[in-house]
């Protein structure tokens, strides 16, 4: 690969003050808006997260009142999933797209402009209920992420309406900046770069894209049945009007699950970019990486009534769903075995882009095996709602999706500000995360298996310690989270200068351009063999 | 793949405006789904006896073998949605009948408002799985039905249990909620949850 970058300082012009970001349609800037914004969502989350550890590190009332704390969850959940782990994904596609397949920006620039201004937007919407319940002006969305009909129909607050509206507008974002990644990923590949020669990470974007595009919309439905139901008198979810609540689950989790591996994939190309660098080894199993990738969203859609097995389903649909899912696991272990066939001899130097990745292989591989366990019918009718779903599904979301986002921020981070960040802070972020996210999730599984629900306030006493260590552990992590901040900032601010190819084992695109990258990043197609 | 042109200019708004195209009725198609899984759905329940939905319209019985060996009890609810201001009764609670043999009894419906009413009844079998084998020959859950303020109405439903009903099957449940039709439902039911609403600040 030869690239050749030309200086051109007069192309550069940026719009100064507020208007650069306003009216940016620079695929970096709006990477960066991207980030920050998920960063700035995941205090707010994580700010939410912590009054529950607080209310639940000992049995009994004590912060907040049982009304209080469904709205936490339900805003938890909700902040999370579509206002930090979707925005980060997508800051990070739009700053690492471009740069990987050789191209000067995005396909559709003042599209991505709109897609990310509908973000603040939406969550404007979804905080302001918030605020207005602490205001004491009538509760915030308290029906849990999932929110099921009729909790969200018939007995939902008078905000679900700011809720659907919010969702209506994600929902906008999240297909536009589909669109945008698809027609990158078409149209604007370096000559040369068939579609097998695509880096892993622009791979599974290209196939989370096409998640999006099938799901988001399906999502939109289903919350607009909901606006109907409430106000113009349907009864898409009411048994009296002929509708039935159950089907409200149906179309929920048929975007739901499509959408929770819409929160993994990109997490699998970004580790299956940086565990070969550190390891100074190519991938190994480079197209069965992707087939695999492939399948995982074929399989995505047809397994969502594993969320369901409680709800009545005859006896051939449960085992239907419970075969499909335990099918989902063969790809995602070739994916694992291939991270591990790389590693394997390799020259392994462990900087914490690395430190991130390993402890995502080993962490979110323990989140798969609870969600084999979660799919087997019998055992299910035990652990649904209760909190072994809550520790495995934030295994595959906080040390999975979560740790994939830190790790591709370290990794990237050189390439983005020129700078080198400070290893040591990154060392004490990643090891400070990685033991609280343990001792906050682990015991989870064991109040679970003994039977403590999800989504309560109190709990029965002989809870208690392992509520405790959890509530600890939780405090850790939400705080360690600073260090994160602060190296980030200082990283922007100055440091040590990165090289071109900030690492010495990293290959690619974005890595023979200067670093910082140029503001548009190929401006002359590098020919790519 | 890409001519020599193309190695000089990277912008293909053609090519762009083609693949938007594309992804937007891809969209489009999907929005249309999420609705299309409504019918679908009620189609499924039916075809299969899911649920609990013992279909709308009358069922076509091939001559009935009765099987006089055994006895199925079916005990009768008759519930209201919260916005229906009727009294609504099954005339007796339960039956015991043998597999094939047609049976009608009787509900009673009055409407105790001050307005003349429609309502329209909802049937439901419990088990779910019980569904497929409950044909309803007859029943008043067919049609809408209107009373003036203060009338009554006895209301007959002729069925028949299917005498294939699986072996441990002894008891089943028929269900029927009442509902407003029309309007009315909409009216009453968003002053419902506006109460409902209150109740939960309590």
């Amino acid at each position: 690969m030869n690239a050749v970058i030309e200086e051109h300082h007069d192309h550069d012009h940026k719009p100064s003050g507020l208007g650069r970001w306003l009216f940016s349609t620079n695929h970096k800037d709006i990477g960066s808006m991207y980030l920050w914004f998920a960063f700035t969502m995941f205090f707010v989350g994580g700010a939410l997260a912590l009054i529950i550890r607080a209310e639940l590190f000992q049995p009994g009332m004590q912060i907040v009142e049982p009304e209080f704390f469904n709205q936490l969850t339900t805003l938890h959940g909700l902040i999370m999933v579509f206002g930090v782990i979707m925005p980060a994904f997508v800051g990070l596609a739009n700053w690492q797209l471009p740069m990987m397949i050789g191209a000067p920006d995005m396909a559709l620039p003042r599209m991505n402009n709109w897609s990310f201004w509908l973000l603040p937007a939406a969550f404007g919407l979804l905080l302001a209920s918030l605020a207005m319940s602490i205001m004491g002006m009538g509760s915030a969305p308290n029906f849990g992420w999932t929110f099921y009909a009729p909790l969200s129909t018939t007995y939902g607050p008078d905000s679900t309406d700011y809720f659907i509206f919010s969702v209506h507008l994600m929902g906008i974002s999240s297909v536009m900046g589909a669109i945008n990644v698809i027609a990158t990923i078409m149209n604007m590949r370096a000559p040369g770069m068939n579609y097998m020669k695509m880096p892993i990470f622009v791979w599974t974007w290209f196939i989370t894209a096409y998640l999006l595009i099938a799901v988001m919309p399906v999502l939109a439905g289903a919350v607009t049945m909901m606006l109907t139901d409430r106000h113009f008198g349907t009864s898409f979810f009411n048994a009296a009007g002929g509708g039935d609540p159950v089907m409200f689950q149906h179309i929920f989790w048929f975007f739901g699950h499509p959408e929770v591996y819409i929160m993994i994939l990109p997490a699998f190309g970004i580790i299956s970019q940086i565990v070969p660098t550190f390891s100074r080894k190519p991938l190994f199993g480079y197209s069965s990486m992707v087939y695999a990738t492939a399948s995982i969203a074929f399989l995505s859609f047809i397994v969502w009534a594993h969320h369901m097995f409680t709800t009545g389903m005859p006896v051939a649909g449960e085992l239907f769903f419970m075969y499909s899912t335990m099918l989902i696991a063969v790809p995602t272990g070739v994916k694992v075995f291939n991270w591990i066939s790389t590693m394997w001899r390799g020259a392994l130097t462990f900087e914490t882009p690395m430190l991130f990745a390993v402890a995502f292989i080993f962490l979110f591989t323990m989140g798969g095996f609870t969600g084999l366990m979660l799919c087997i019918v019998p055992a299910d009718f035990q652990y649904h709602d209760t909190y072994f779903v809550v520790a495995h599904f934030h295994y595959v979301l906080v040390t999975g999706a979560a740790f994939s986002i830190m790790a591709a921020v370290y990794y990237w981070l050189p390439k983005w500000t020129g700078n080198m960040y400070d290893e040591t802070l990154g060392k004490w972020h990643f090891w400070l995360t990685c033991i609280s996210a343990n001792v906050l999730f682990f015991p989870m599984h064991f109040v679970g298996l003994a039977g403590m629900p999800r989504r309560i306030p109190d709990y029965a006493l002989q809870f208690a310690e392992f509520n405790q260590m959890a509530s600890v552990g939780a405090f850790v992590f939400g705080f360690s989270q600073l260090i994160f901040l602060y190296v980030v900032i200082k990283c922007v601010r100055g440091g040590q200068k990165a090289t071109t190819e900030v690492w010495e084992g990293a290959k690619g695109l974005e890595f023979e351009l200067p670093s910082p990258a140029p503001f548009h990043s190929y401006t002359t197609p590098p020919q790519v063999k | 793949m890409h001519s020599e042109e193309n190695h000089k200019q990277y912008n293909q708004p053609a090519n762009n405006r083609l693949v938007i195209r594309k992804l937007l009725l891809l969209v489009a198609i999907m929005f249309s789904f999420g609705y299309a899984l409504v019918p679908l759905y009620d189609v499924f329940c039916d075809i299969t006896g899911l649920n609990g939905k013992t279909g709308d319209r009358v069922s076509l019985v091939k001559k009935p073998v009765v099987d006089l060996n055994r006895k199925v009890r079916v005990t009768f609810l008759a519930s209201l949605n919260a916005s229906m201001p009727w009294e609504f009764k099954p005339q007796m609670s339960y039956i015991d009948v043998h597999p094939g043999e047609p049976t009608t009894i009787n509900y009673i419906a009055r409407n105790t408002s001050k307005n003349p009413m429609t309502g329209q009844a909802v049937p439901s079998v419990a088990p779910g799985l019980a569904a497929a084998y409950f044909q309803k020959t007859e029943c008043f859950c067919f049609t809408e039905q209107a009373l003036k303020p203060g009338e009554e109405k006895v209301m007959p439903v002729t069925f028949i249990v299917d005498s294939q009903l699986p072996q441990q099957m002894n008891e089943l449940i028929l269900s029927y909620t009442f509902f407003t039709s029309h309007e009315k439902t909409k009216n009453l039911s968003s002053s419902q949850s506006l109460s409902l609403n209150q109740d939960h600040k309590l």
